[in-house]
């Protein structure tokens, strides 16, 4: 929608013109007591949404004593980093980062990939029938994952791929370029015709226009593609649940809920598995946020 | 996301004029028939078939069966079908995704509305589009959490004896309100709900902020200087000019809060009871603890055909709504 008339402008006149072109007319305006109001309750509703996150911070750094004697709310008298140490080890957390880097990382390359040469038959090729092939390929985003669970376990047993990330990278991989197809066929449909015209007559190739043409000039959608990619594999749940059952091959959140059942796990070390487990998306998120809000408009759509 | 595609004018405005029905045979590089194109879809179209149709089928082949996942499956015709229609946990399970559907599109919506609203409209212009832009930020932090460590963040302020909320309770002499949030029927549903509705309402709000540049502000300032109050203001220019993005959000919402899964797992397991069984969840269950595949087959595909009509009626009357707008 939005996204499909901004992204391919977002080349070369966007270094100039940032920060992305915010309204923030007239800034000397006369400010009312309601704005003040208006101000302070969006304000509490951001402390409201931020507490349960300071909730996890001052907890994961108290002693189960402390947390018992105190409470949750208070701060921790002192730097206590045992629980955090305790939960590291016990699901040797480095291990599990790797696997969820691994498999979001690869999600996020080949999904984009894939994506591309979707959307360029799609959305610039415009073979016959596309809306119907755009509809199908959304089928793999709309439906419930658990109607694809049990075969989809039969064929990678079969060919030897079950319990492997490769597994989960392959069925992501399929699962969010469902999206990225959507989004990019209709980028690519409204693709500037004169920059491919003037391709062809230099006598580029589909494949160079593709590459040297398409790819550089939609790289902001693409590059918060393979962000939204990175984190919605990351965050997700009921697949690699099922289909990582050993403890080497598990990703971050699949450890921590495996470990809630633990019945050893305090409730300090319960906070700190909380903190290690956001933590990672919350520095991902923090990295590319700029690039986030540039092509916001790109990710408008979802 | 699943409606864009379809009302033809909106996805994609300037293609139209440039060729249509006639221009269908090229693509836009001139000189090369769209016919040319057809191997860049192959790798993408064979993933697809083999990832998600195969499945798809296979799974609805196993609603037919009795399938304990051990032996092969055995023919059993409409016997889980008619099962299913007389199960009361099912029935439950889709009368907890009603509530998942007001915790997850109907609150989160509405709220997201006004937020986007006072962010751009008020606090934008009045105090600055970096304070705005800080609050959006703040307000979407847990749509960047793993959905089931939420859960358990919540679950651990939830607890019964020693947890956050209860403990705040207790210190301003509310000590009556004081609840097994989790482990009692009457709480557990709306503590997820409330769960959801802080997971998801930063969604709506970088949306509908985002459809919101769209918008000139010179339009609210001239509406304000016409005498407008907020409230006309929000209606008449806020929600008319986004309602393609409330589309959107409605139907991806509605389809992930038929499809939750994760915080059920994390937070309550369903229980107390069926108290907080969803369509997901209840497959999942028949899958992996009762062995009951051909079951869990069906749920998952009652679930699927729940979902694709909900679709299919959305994607209807937004276009039946477009076009009347056009003929006006």
């Amino acid at each position: 929608m939005s996204a499909v008339v901004t992204a391919p402008e977002h080349t070369s006149s966007e270094r100039r013109s940032q920060p992305a072109p915010r309204p923030r007319s007239r800034r000397r305006r006369r400010r009312t007591g309601a704005d003040w109001a208006t101000l302070a309750v969006a304000v509490l509703v951001g402390l409201l949404v931020a507490v349960p996150f300071l909730l996890i911070l001052v907890n994961s750094f108290k002693s189960p004593a402390e947390y018992s004697s105190e409470g949750p709310l208070s701060l921790p008298s002192s730097l206590y980093v045992d629980g955090i140490v305790a939960f590291w080890e016990r699901v040797d957390f480095p291990e599990k980062l790797w696997n969820s880097v691994l498999i979001s990382g690869s999600v996020a390359v080949l999904a984009v990939l894939l994506s591309v040469l979707n959307a360029f038959a799609l959305g610039i090729g415009r073979v016959k029938g596309r809306t119907g092939i755009v509809l199908l390929i959304l089928l793999a985003n709309m439906l419930p994952q658990e109607v694809l669970l049990y075969p989809l376990y039969f064929m990678f047993k079969e060919v030897g791929l079950y319990n492997t990330v490769w597994s989960v990278i392959i069925i992501f991989t399929v699962i969010q370029s469902a999206f990225g197809t959507y989004l990019l066929a209709s980028v690519y449909g409204t693709f500037p015709k004169e920059v491919l015209e003037a391709a062809a007559l230099d006598g580029a190739s589909r494949w160079q226009i593709l590459w040297r043409v398409v790819l550089p000039i939609s790289r902001p959608t693409l590059s918060v593609l393979a962000i939204f990619f990175f984190i919605w594999t990351w965050n997700e749940f009921l697949i690699p649940l099922t289909f990582l059952v050993s403890n080497e091959t598990q990703t971050v959140p699949v450890a921590i809920t495996v470990l809630q059942g633990d019945r050893l796990m305090d409730v300090t070390t319960t906070s700190a598995s909380a903190l290690l487990g956001l933590l990672p998306t919350l520095v991902f998120f923090l990295l590319f946020q700029r690039t986030l809000t540039r092509g916001i408009t790109a990710g408008a759509v979802k | 996301m699943t409606t864009a595609p379809a009302p033809p004018g909106t996805a994609r405005p300037p293609a139209a004029p440039r060729g249509g029905r006639a221009g269908a045979a090229t693509g836009l590089i001139p000189g090369l028939r769209s016919a040319t194109y057809w191997p860049y879809l192959v790798p993408g179209l064979v993933l697809l078939t083999v990832i998600v149709l195969v499945p798809l089928v296979w799974n609805v082949y196993l609603t037919f069966t009795d399938y304990r996942g051990i032996r092969p499956p055995e023919w059993v015709g409409l016997e889980n079908w008619v099962e299913l229609a007389g199960d009361t946990t099912f029935w439950t399970s889709f009368r907890n995704s009603v509530a998942m559907v007001v915790a997850m599109v109907v609150v989160p919506t509405a709220l997201g509305l006004v937020l986007a609203a006072m962010l751009f409209d008020l606090i934008g212009r009045k105090f600055g589009g970096r304070v705005a832009s800080f609050l959006r930020a703040t307000y979407y932090l847990p749509q960047i959490l793993p959905s089931v460590v939420a859960a358990i963040v919540i679950g651990w302020i939830l607890r019964p004896q020693d947890g956050a909320l209860n403990t705040v309770l207790g210190a301003v002499g509310l000590g009556s309100l004081q609840a097994n949030w989790l482990g009692d029927p009457a709480t557990a549903l709306p503590s997820i709900m409330v769960v959801l509705v802080w997971v998801q309402i930063g969604y709506p709000v970088v949306i509908f902020m985002a459809a919101l540049q769209r918008v000139d502000p010179e339009l609210y300032e001239a509406a304000e200087l016409d005498g407008a109050g907020w409230f006309h203001r929000f209606r008449a220019i806020t929600v008319a000019m986004i309602r393609p993005e409330i589309f959107v959000v409605v139907l991806t919402c509605a389809i992930a809060a038929l499809k939750v899964f994760g915080p059920v797992y994390a937070l309550t397991g369903g229980g107390p009871g069926t108290s907080t069984v969803v369509p997901a969840y209840y497959a999942y269950s028949e899958f992996f603890q009762s062995q009951q595949v051909g079951y869990g087959a069906t749920i998952a595909t009652a679930l699927t055909v729940v979902i694709a009509a909900l679709a299919v009626v959305f994607v209807t009357v937004q276009a039946r709504l477009e076009k009347r707008e056009e003929t006006r």
